[in-house]
Formats: structure tokens, sequence, C-alpha cells
């Protein structure tokens, strides 16, 4: 084998294993749509976060604006306590309201966030005090028959 | 009489656990050798080179079809679970999620082992019976920085090269199965896809072990071509002990890699 024959197939094969990566990095994951911007960090305590977990998307009008980065029960007020972390260029109102909120019927769990009327905004360290809790589908379902019986009972 | 039966049974399991304990450190000492001579490899990178194009490019082939295949199963048998629950705009996910993390590494490193692990072991075993080895010690040629080092670090550079290969490859049969053939919508394919997998959870982690994989069949390659008895028989021996070594090697490794990644945390 030529010398020069066998270097263009070594390079060949080298730049196809690093285009492949880049396809794997590119097309494949979310590297295109992933975002080194500059975060601040607010927690926000909920009764109940559901099935809700590190890394889930935090959403405002459908739009990512940033990520959970960690979960912890806080045992002074024995509550969820999550660490939310928010893109520096999206500010919030210090009245914003969090949510867990379920992406379709049976889907993943992430943070919804609805910004309120308040001129103040959240800084790094702060924390939402308007929280709505997953919604819990066998309490749901018990609220629910539980109202029925009632109904029933009223009616006789 | 029974006792001196089950004695000897369990000197038998003790000389087999000094036996393996005793080449598991000659095969440790032969890879402190074999990092600790590479400079020969750094100062000739051509000799690399060419190993690379032995190793790798001649593995892009069976590399390149069976990664191929496996995602077209895949779009196949992920369709028909996924639709039952009418959900296969997920297929994609399954597809790339299932190769990323899983099948590429895997499976290239298991087809790297059999096409490229057995060739190495068989040729340096080769150069041993044949007496090759022992001529370039005499001609002071050091064998290990010559012909061992080079192979070992071809392996290494290969290996994820391969994988990455193969599950790219694995991505685009997922996608003729599942979009072309099928008629999975093409768009939600892609950006399912994009949103589920994490390029530091899953494609990095791939990589990573590929990596691995890349570095354990080339140890066990080059320790058994350079520990084959000089005969016919025993680089046979050699050449089926490094695919069967190396495919255990793989799956546990993998298991314990995984169980590290993924923990569901």
């Amino acid at each position: 084998m030529q010398r020069g024959t066998l270097d263009l197939w070594v390079g060949l094969f080298v730049l196809a294993g690093i285009g492949a990566l880049v396809i794997l990095g590119l097309k494949v994951g979310n590297l295109g749509s992933f975002s080194a911007a500059e975060t601040y960090v607010v927690y926000a305590e909920f009764d109940n976060i559901g099935g809700l977990k590190a890394r889930a998307p935090v959403k405002s009008a459908g739009v990512v604006v940033g990520r959970v980065d960690g979960i912890s029960f806080d045992t002074k007020v024995y509550k969820a306590k999550v660490k939310l972390n928010i893109e520096k260029n999206y500010p919030f109102s210090k009245d914003t309201a969090a949510s867990v909120l379920t992406a379709g019927l049976l889907g993943e769990q992430y943070i919804g966030l609805e910004t309120g009327a308040d001129s103040d905004m959240l800084k790094d360290q702060d924390k939402i005090t308007l929280t709505q809790s997953a919604v819990v589908l066998e309490k749901l379902i018990g609220q629910f028959l539980y109202s029925k019986a009632s109904e029933g009972g009223a009616k006789q | 009489m029974m006792l001196g039966r089950n004695a000897l049974s369990v000197r038998g399991i003790g000389a087999n656990t000094i036996d393996a304990v005793w080449r598991l450190g000659y095969a440790s000492r032969f890879l402190g050798l074999t990092v600790g001579h590479s400079g020969t490899c750094a100062r000739r990178p051509r000799l690399v080179v060419r190993e690379v194009y032995y190793t790798g490019v001649l593995s892009l082939i069976i590399i390149i079809v069976s990664g191929l295949f496996v995602g077209m199963v895949l779009g196949f048998q992920g369709y028909q679970t996924l639709v039952t629950y009418g959900s296969e705009s997920a297929l994609g996910v399954l597809v790339s999620l299932s190769l990323v993390r899983e099948l590429g590494p895997v499976v290239a490193a298991l087809l790297f082992a059999s096409r490229a692990g057995s060739a190495i072991t068989a040729e340096i075993g080769l150069m041993k019976a044949t007496e090759q080895l022992a001529a370039m010690e005499m001609m002071a040629v050091d064998p290990i920085a010559r012909v061992i080092a080079p192979r070992f670090w071809a392996g290494v550079i290969s290996m994820p090269l391969l994988a990455a290969i193969f599950s790219a490859m694995g991505v685009f049969g997922g996608y003729l199965v599942g979009v072309e053939l099928i008629g999975v919508d093409q768009g939600t394919f892609w950006s399912q896809m994009q949103s589920a997998v994490d390029v530091r959870e899953d494609v990095l982690n791939g990589v990573i072990k590929s990596c691995v994989f890349g570095f354990a069949v080339s140890w066990i390659a080059v320790f058994e071509g350079y520990d084959a008895p000089p005969t016919a028989e025993g680089v046979s021996g050699a050449t089926t002990r490094t695919v069967v070594t190396s495919s255990l090697a793989i799956l546990g490794l993998d298991f314990i890699l995984t169980a590290f990644m993924f923990r569901g945390v």
C-alpha cells in the first residue's frame, strides 16, 4: 500500500468519525439549542411536586426560560424546595406565580412561570411565594367521587 | 476417598484462582510496559497511522452495514410497539437513545473485538511463533515500542470513532425505516429526538463508554497475542480467548458504566 493512499484513507476515517460525532451532537442531540447563557437562582416551595425531576424545563408561555437545578425537602416547613436556574435575559416580576404542570396528559412535568404586575424584579437567591402544587390524579379522582357522593346525598 | 476428591477440587479452585490473579497482574504489568514504551509512537506517529488503517479503516464496512441494519430493525420493532400506545412520534427518541447510550458503543465494540482484536492477536502471536519479536530484540529494536504500542494506541483511537459512525448510521437507518418507509412525521421524528437526547448525559457518556471499551479490547488483544504459546495451536487459542474475553469484558464494563452513568436520579 502506497504511503499517500494509506494516509488518505486514515484521514477520511478520522474525518468520518468526527463528522459522525458532530452529527450526533447537532442533529440528534440538542447542542444547537444549548445555551450557555448566564443564569440567576430562584427558589420556590411547593406542597407537592408530583413527579418533577432535576433538569426539568422551566417554561413561561411555553418557552423554555431555565431549568430545575435541584430539589430538596425542607423540614422547617415540610415542603419541597425547588431550585430554579433562570436565564439572565428573562427577568420576572417579584409576584411571579410558579406551578408544577404536566406536558400532555401523561407527559413529563415542568415548572410554569406566570409573571405578575409588580415592578420589582426577582433577584438572585430570591424566593417565589405564589406556588401551585402538582395535580395528583388520585386526589383529583378522590375529590370527584366525594363531591358526587355528597351530591347524591343532598338530592335524597 | 470422598474427602480426597473434595480436597482435589478445592485445590483445583485454589490453583485456578492463583493462576487468574497471576495472569491479571502479568497483564497489568504488560499494560504499564506498553504505555511506558509509547514514546516511540509519539515520535513516529506514522507507525500508529498505519495501524489505524488496519484496525479502523478496514473495520468501516462491517461497522457501517451493521449500524444501518441495527437502526432499521430498531425502526421496525420500535414502531410496532409504540403504535400500540399511539406514541409512534417517539420513534426517533427510542432509536437514538438506545443507539447512543447502549447499542452504538457495545455492538461496535463487540464487532471491533471480533474484526480487529482477533487480527491483532493473531498477527502478534504469529510474529512471536516465527521468532520475529526475538529477532527484533536481537537487532536492539524494542518489540513492545515498535509492534505492541502502535497497535494498542491505534485500537484506542479507532474505537470511539467507529462507535460514533455506528450510532450515526443507526439513526440514519431508523430514519429510513421510520420516516421514509412507514411514514412517521419527519418533523416530530427529529424534534422529539433533539428534545430528548442530551449532549452531555447521553452522547458524551456513550463516547466515554466507547473509549473505555477501546482501551479494554486493545489491551486484551495485544496481551493475548504477546502471551500466546509459540505454536499454531497456541495462536489459535489466543485468538479465541481475545474474542471471548473482550466480549465478556465489554458486557461487564458496560453494566458497571451504565450503573454509574444512568442511575435514574
